[in-house]
């Protein structure tokens, strides 16, 4: 399992990093960072590609984040069309950690503006799927 | 390493084809094989590009398919993947063959048949060549990366959005004029012909006439312009098109016995990226700049040699984007240039005179092949009026993914 819950259309379902999708549905959003050498991960990865060992922590992405760009998207990939319009955006976190995903539908779009503070959320999806996304801080 | 030159082009009319993947690559390896003054039996091995091929017919392992159309069936047939790079990456391969000396003669190009696939379907088949396993869960398309870029281009060096808007529409009209002087070019039209189109239509079938003062209203105007990310509109897009290209590459020995014409290939660079997120700066892709970098070392050139460039203009900002990666003008000053008429045929560096992906169209496995036919061809001088007036050096450049493979070529005349 994991996942196959990660967002609308997934076609992975067993990943190493399936804590990930585990974290997503307890509500956090999680990076991985490396025990020996400290790297900090996101996406996630449970090998260290600067040491070569593998052993990571998990640790929730901080609340401090700023829109770095967006779009708003009117037109969907097969299995996002009755999805669209919908913004995807690139934010940046604290101890930079940069993430792509989904700006909530909760922020105005007339809100929406370069560099505004974001956070992460999860987005409860239909049929239990969990996607993280950028709410306003 | 020995010299090797390309000796023979070839590539279909770009457009919506009823020929298959393989028929369309023979059709484009036919025209370059003869081209050479060779026959089938003469080509050593095949490096072939395609991405989408088990989408769009249920085809894979469709390289061996490929030769065996074009009457050579045993020899070597290997298919190179490189997202919308494809054509690019799999030529960049045949030339290190060559002048390894492990082959004289090969064979190199790709075909893509897009269209058949439906636009959702295809929307989601090129979204497959960002990350699948973090982007496409959260319904990333190739349109909304370039619409980020837009926004963080305008952002970074302060140039308010409706200005970068009019200026990328001057992208598209270069393009759509170049693309109506090249008869293998998907869309021959100017944006101007576009606009007196839809008003003859609306004419004839009685229909209210639109009243465009001129292109940037037509672009404004999302009835016949839709926003498909936002700020993207449908003419910043380069259409799904359907299409083959090829070359023949040859030993400088052997090619100086073909034809009085060799194309010298000067230079190659190709660099990956990771994910989108990982870049540190997207408006300058490092991978872009490493591989033009590498093809500027072995070619021995600066980016002010260059007389034309095929360049990667997926959307009207990526042309943009890449011109600055490419060295041709400082980061932040590209959308000016533009405005200025610098990337114009006649310019101070003609960009995508052949009309580009935008006017030319985009079949991905074979995009990068058929930037090198236009560049042999503007080099042998063989582009009517759509010719670099005595340009001696070209150059090509492929984006695939999100910058995640990017490859260039540099060409020059052998004579
Ligand atoms: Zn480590």
């Amino acid at each position: 399992m994991g996942f196959d819950k990660f967002g609308g259309v997934s076609f992975t379902s067993e990943a190493k990093v399936a804590d990930f999708v585990s974290y997503l549905e307890q509500g956090k959003v999680m990076a991985s960072s490396c025990k020996k050498c400290r790297r900090v991960y996101f996406p996630p990865r449970v090998d260290c590609s600067n040491c070569l060992t593998s052993d990571v922590k998990w640790f929730e992405i901080g609340s401090k984040g700023k829109l770095l760009t967006y779009t708003r998207v009117n037109y969907g990939p097969a299995g996002f069309e009755d999805d669209a319009p919908y913004v995807l955006a690139v934010a940046d976190f604290e101890g930079g950690v940069r993430v792509f995903g989904r700006l909530s539908r909760e922020i105005n779009e007339n809100d929406i503006k370069v560099g505004m503070a974001l956070k992460p959320i999860v987005a409860n999806l239909p049929d239990e799927k969990v996607l993280y996304e950028f709410a306003a801080a | 390493m020995r010299e090797v030159a390309v000796v023979g082009v070839g590539m279909t009319r770009f457009g919506v084809s009823e020929n298959t993947n393989v028929e369309m690559f023979s059709e484009a390896a036919m025209e370059a094989i003869n081209e050479s003054n060779l026959e089938p039996k003469d080509i050593e091995a095949l490096f072939f590009g395609n991405v989408f091929g088990s989408h769009e017919e249920g085809q894979a392992n469709m390289a061996p398919f490929a030769v065996a159309d074009i009457g050579v069936p045993n020899i070597p047939a290997t298919r190179f993947e490189g997202a919308c790079a494809s054509g690019s990456v799999a030529v960049r391969d045949a030339f290190i063959w060559v002048a390894s000396g492990y082959y004289d003669i090969v064979l190199a190009g790709g075909t893509e048949r897009v269209l058949a696939m439906d636009t959702p379907a295809a929307t989601r088949a090129f979204a497959m060549c960002s990350n699948s396993y973090y982007e496409g869960p959260a319904g990333i398309t190739f349109p909304g990366v370039f619409a980020m870029l837009a926004h963080l281009y305008s952002h970074k060096y302060a140039i308010p959005l409706p200005k970068l808007k009019e200026q990328m529409a001057m992208v598209a009209i270069k393009n759509h004029h170049n693309g109506k002087l090249n008869p293998k070019a998907h869309f021959q039209a100017t944006i101007r012909d576009l606009m007196e189109a839809r008003i003859a239509r609306a004419t004839q079938r009685g229909q209210p006439v639109p009243t465009w003062a001129d292109e940037m209203e037509f672009f404004r105007d999302i009835k016949v312009n839709p926003m498909i990310a936002d700020p993207l509109q449908l003419y910043d897009c380069c259409p799904f098109t359907d299409g083959a290209a090829a070359l023949v590459l040859a030993s400088i020995d052997k090619a100086r016995a073909l034809t009085d014409k060799p194309v010298l290939v000067a230079g190659v660079g190709q660099c990956s990226a990771g994910s989108l997120a990982d870049q540190k700066d997207y408006t300058q892709m490092k991978s872009r700049i490493l591989s033009a970098k590498q093809a500027y070392t072995q070619a021995g050139i600066e980016p002010p040699d260059v007389d034309l460039c095929e360049l990667h203009d997926c959307f009207t900002i990526a042309e943009i984007v890449a011109m600055e990666c490419l060295g041709f003008f400082e980061f932040g000053q590209g959308s000016r240039a533009v405005a200025r008429g610098e990337t114009e045929i006649g310019g101070k560096i003609a960009i995508n005179p052949s009309g580009g992906l935008k006017a030319v169209g985009h079949p991905i496995g074979a995009t990068g092949a058929r930037q090198i036919y236009e560049v042999v061809k503007q080099l042998r001088g063989e582009c009517g009026e759509r010719q670099v007036a005595g340009a001696t050096i070209g150059m090509t450049d492929t984006l695939g993914g999100d910058a995640g493979t990017i490859c260039n070529i540099i060409l020059r005349r052998g004579w």
